[in-house]
C-alpha cells in the first residue's frame, strides 16, 4: 500500500540541540545534542515506527516535525515542500495536514472543554465546518468512528476513562482531515486491555483515511506489531532503520541487538531460552547510515 | 501449610471519597510461601498496590482496611501497635516503590539513606553500618559503591536509583521484599539488568518475592508463580507455567489473547478486550469481569466460586465449576464452553 514514488516526509540531517548552559555573556557553555544528524523518509500510506530508550531523542524528532521546536540544522520536507523555512502564515496549511496524538490522555485534554467544543477547536483554527449545525453531525460521526457515542457529545473530559480520553485525543486529531498523524507514545499510558483496541481502531482509520503515521513508543513488541519500517535511534542519532520484520529477524548493529534481546516476551518457556546481549558490548564511533541489503541500512564503521 | 510466610484472608479495603465509597479491595485471599517469587498481575484500579500497602498497613485515611485478616509467619498484623510495626517494617518485609526518582531524599548522600536503615533496625555503629552499605551497593552491581555512598541522588541514572532502592529494602535482610512496579519507569534495557539482579537475588537470598506488575513479559521472566487481579478482586492463580499455558479465566485468557503474537508477522490484526475496567465507586454485582467477558452467562451476577482447576491452580469463574454448567446451560445465551488461550 505505500506509493514508491514519493515520500510523503523526508528528513533530512535534522539536528536539535539545547543550549543547557549559558556564561555572564549569554554565550552557551554547554549543550545537549538531543538529535544530532537524523535522516529517514516516510512514504505515503506507511507506518514508520521510532524506537529508543528515554533521551534518545525520539520524541523531539516528532517535535521538530511539527515545528513545535525550532531546529538547529537540518530541513524537514513534507509533500516536497521545506518546512524549515516557512513563517507562520504559511505553515499554518501544513499544521492542519500534520497532526499529533500525545502519551496522556490526562493533561492533553482541556478539562473545561465538553468533547464537541475539544473536537471542533482545531475546526475553528482552520475554518473547517463552520455551520454549527453541520459541525455538530460531523463530530459525531467521528466519536463514532473512534468507538464512542454521539451522546457524550456534552460531556467534559474527567468523566471519561483513560482509554475513551485517547480516543477523543484521536478524533480531535483527525478532525481536520489531516494526512500525517504523529503518535507519541499514544498507547503507554492506557490499561493493558485497553491498548489493543486502541491499536486496532488506529490501524482501521489508517486504512479507511489513507493517512501516515509516525509511531514513536518504547514498547517494542507493538511497534513491530503496527509498523511497516522501524528507525532505531541511540544518543540523537539513527542507528538502523529497516522493514519491522527484517530488523526484529536481523538486527545488525549491536545496540539494536541488545535491545530487542532486552523485551521480557509474555512466555516463561521462551524467556529460559532468550539470550541476551548486553547495551555496553557496543562502543564505537558515530558512523553514518549505510545500505547492507535492500532498505536495511546500519551504521557501523 | 507449613511453608506459609504470608497469609492475606478475606481482605476488604476501601477508600472513602466524595463521591462515596470506593471498594479498591474486595475480599482478597492470598499466600506468598517462604523464598517463593510471586507475581501479582492486573491493570489500574485492579486493587493489586493498595493490597501491597495494606500488608504493610500503609493504608492512611480515607482508606481503611475494613475487613480481612493478614498473617506473616504465623502472627496476625492486624491492629498491632504502631511501635511493634517498626520492627517488621522496613526490617522484615521490605518495599520498592515505582518511582526512583521520587523515592529518594534529594538533599541526602545515597550512603545515608542505606546507614540509616541499617543503624535503626540492626543497631549497627556508624563506620560499620557505612561498610555495610558499600557491601549492599556491591551487591546490588552498583560499580565503585565506595564513591557512590558520597553522592546525592540526582548524580545517579533512574536504574542505579532503582539499585540504591532494592538495596535499602535488602539491607535488613528481610523475609519478604514487596516490589512494586519495580522497573515500569525505567527503559528495556536497564528493565532487563533490574530484573536479572532479582533473579540473582532469588538464588543469592532467601527472601520471599512480591513482584506487583502489569506486564505480563516481566512476570514470565522471573515468577514462579502468578496470581492475577481484577477489579479488586483475585481471578486466577496458578504456577506460571499453567496461568501462560492452560490459563481458566477468560480475563487471564483475553489478557494473553490481546498481545501482539511474537514470530506472527506484523500487522496482524489483535484480539483486545472489548470494554473497560469497572468502576469501583459502584461495584457490579458478582463477577467484576462480566461486562466485557465474551462466555457471560446469567449466573454471573452472583459472585463465582474459587474452584480448584489443578495443581496449585484456582479459577473463580462458573465456567469451571462443573456443577454449575451442567444446570445453568439452558439459561445462558452467549456460553461459549473452554477458551484456548495464548
Amino acid at each position: 500500500m505505500a506509493d514508491e514514488a514519493r515520500p510523503l516526509v523526508e528528513v533530512r540531517g535534522l539536528k536539535k540541540h539545547f543550549v543547557k548552559g549559558r556564561d555572564i555573556w549569554g554565550r552557551p557553555t554547554s549543550v545537549l545534542r538531543a538529535v544530532d544528524g537524523v535522516s529517514f523518509h516516510i512514504r505515503k500510506g506507511e507506518t514508520f515506527g521510532l524506537v529508543g530508550e528515554s533521551g534518545s531523542g525520539k520524541s523531539t524528532v516528532g517535535r521538530c516535525i511539527l515545528r513545535l521546536y525550532d531546529y538547529t540544522d537540518g530541513e524537514v520536507r513534507f509533500d516536497g515542500q521545506d518546512l524549515s523555512r516557512l513563517g507562520d502564515k504559511q505553515l499554518k496549511p501544513f499544521r492542519r495536514r500534520i497532526q499529533s496524538i500525545f502519551q496522556d490522555p490526562y493533561s492533553s485534554l482541556n478539562p473545561g472543554m465538553n468533547v464537541l467544543e475539544l473536537i471542533g477547536e482545531p475546526m475553528n483554527i482552520h475554518g473547517l465546518y463552520p455551520g454549527k449545525e453541520e459541525r455538530a453531525e460531523v463530530i459525531a460521526g467521528l466519536l463514532e468512528k473512534v468507538g464512542l457515542k454521539r451522546d457524550h457529545l456534552y460531556r467534559y473530559p474527567h468523566e471519561f476513562s483513560g482509554g475513551q480520553r485517547q480516543r477523543i485525543s484521536i478524533a480531535r486529531a483527525l478532525s481536520v482531515r489531516p494526512e500525517f498523524v504523529i503518535c507519541d507514545e499514544p498507547i503507554s499510558a492506557l490499561d493493558v486491555s485497553v491498548q489493543a483496541q486502541v491499536v486496532n481502531m488506529l490501524e482501521d482509520l489508517q486504512d479507511e483515511f489513507g493517512l501516515t503515521y509516525l509511531f514513536i513508543a518504547h514498547d517494542l513488541a507493538m511497534v513491530r506489531h503496527i509498523s511497516d519500517r522501524i528507525g532505531v535511534m541511540y544518543r540523537g542519532r539513527l542507528v538502523e532503520v529497516a522493514d519491522s520484520d527484517e530488523l526484529y529477524d536481523n538486527p545488525l548493529h549491536p545496540y539494536t541487538q541488545a535491545l530487542l534481546s532486552a523485551i521480557p516476551v509474555p512466555d516463561p518457556r521462551a524467556e529460559i531460552r532468550r539470550i541476551r546481549y548486553e547495551p555496553h558490548d557496543w562502543t564505537g564511533e558515530p558512523a553514518e547510515l549505510r545500505e547492507v541489503s535492500p532498505g536495511h541500512f546500519v551504521a557501523l564503521s | 501449610m507449613k511453608n506459609r510466610l504470608l497469609e492475606v484472608e478475606n481482605l476488604h479495603v476501601s477508600f472513602h471519597t466524595r463521591e462515596g465509597e470506593v471498594q479498591a479491595v474486595r475480599g482478597v485471599s492470598l499466600h506468598i510461601d517462604h523464598g517463593e517469587t510471586v507475581g501479582i498481575v492486573g491493570e489500574s484500579g485492579s486493587g493489586k498496590s493498595v493490597t501491597a500497602k495494606a500488608i504493610l498497613s500503609l493504608i492512611a485515611p480515607p482508606g481503611e482496611i475494613t475487613h480481612g485478616d493478614i498473617r506473616f509467619a504465623g502472627e496476625s498484623l492486624r491492629g498491632i501497635p504502631e511501635r511493634k510495626w517498626r520492627t517488621i517494617r522496613g526490617n522484615r518485609i521490605a518495599m520498592v516503590f515505582q518511582d526512583p526518582m521520587t523515592s529518594l531524599n534529594p538533599v541526602k548522600r545515597v550512603g545515608d539513606h542505606l546507614t540509616e536503615v541499617i543503624r535503626r533496625h540492626r543497631g549497627l555503629g556508624r563506620r560499620e553500618a557505612l561498610a555495610e552499605a558499600v557491601e549492599m551497593l556491591r551487591l546490588v552491581g552498583i560499580p565503585e559503591p565506595e564513591l557512590r555512598v558520597r553522592q546525592y541522588p540526582h548524580e545517579l541514572s533512574g536504574g542505579m536509583r532503582q539499585r540504591v532502592m532494592i538495596a535499602m529494602a535488602l539491607s535488613c535482610r528481610p523475609e519478604l521484599l514487596i516490589a512494586d512496579e519495580p522497573t515500569t519507569a525505567l527503559d528495556v534495557t536497564i528493565q532487563a539488568q533490574i530484573l536479572d539482579l532479582l533473579k540473582e537475588l532469588k538464588a543469592k537470598t532467601s527472601a520471599a518475592i512480591a513482584l506487583i506488575t502489569h506486564d505480563l513479559g516481566v512476570v514470565a521472566q522471573v515468577c514462579s508463580r502468578v496470581i492475577v487481579m481484577y477489579g479488586g478482586m483475585v481471578m486466577e492463580e496458578g504456577p506460571v507455567e499453567e496461568i501462560f499455558y492452560r490459563p481458566k479465566h477468560p480475563y487471564t485468557q483475553g489478557l494473553l489473547r490481546s498481545l501482539p503474537k511474537r514470530g506472527g508477522s506484523s500487522r496482524e490484526r489483535l484480539s483486545p478486550i472489548e470494554g473497560s475496567p469497572p468502576d469501583l465507586r459502584s461495584a457490579p454485582k458478582g463477577c467484576p469481569f462480566r461486562d466485557r467477558c465474551p462466555h457471560a452467562m446469567a449466573k454471573c451476577g452472583t459472585m463465582p466460586p474459587m474452584v480448584e482447576v489443578g495443581e496449585g491452580h484456582r479459577a473463580m469463574c462458573w465456567l469451571n465449576d462443573t456443577d454449575a454448567q451442567s444446570d445453568d446451560h439452558a439459561g445462558s445465551g452467549t456460553e461459549g464452553g473452554e477458551g484456548n488461550g495464548g
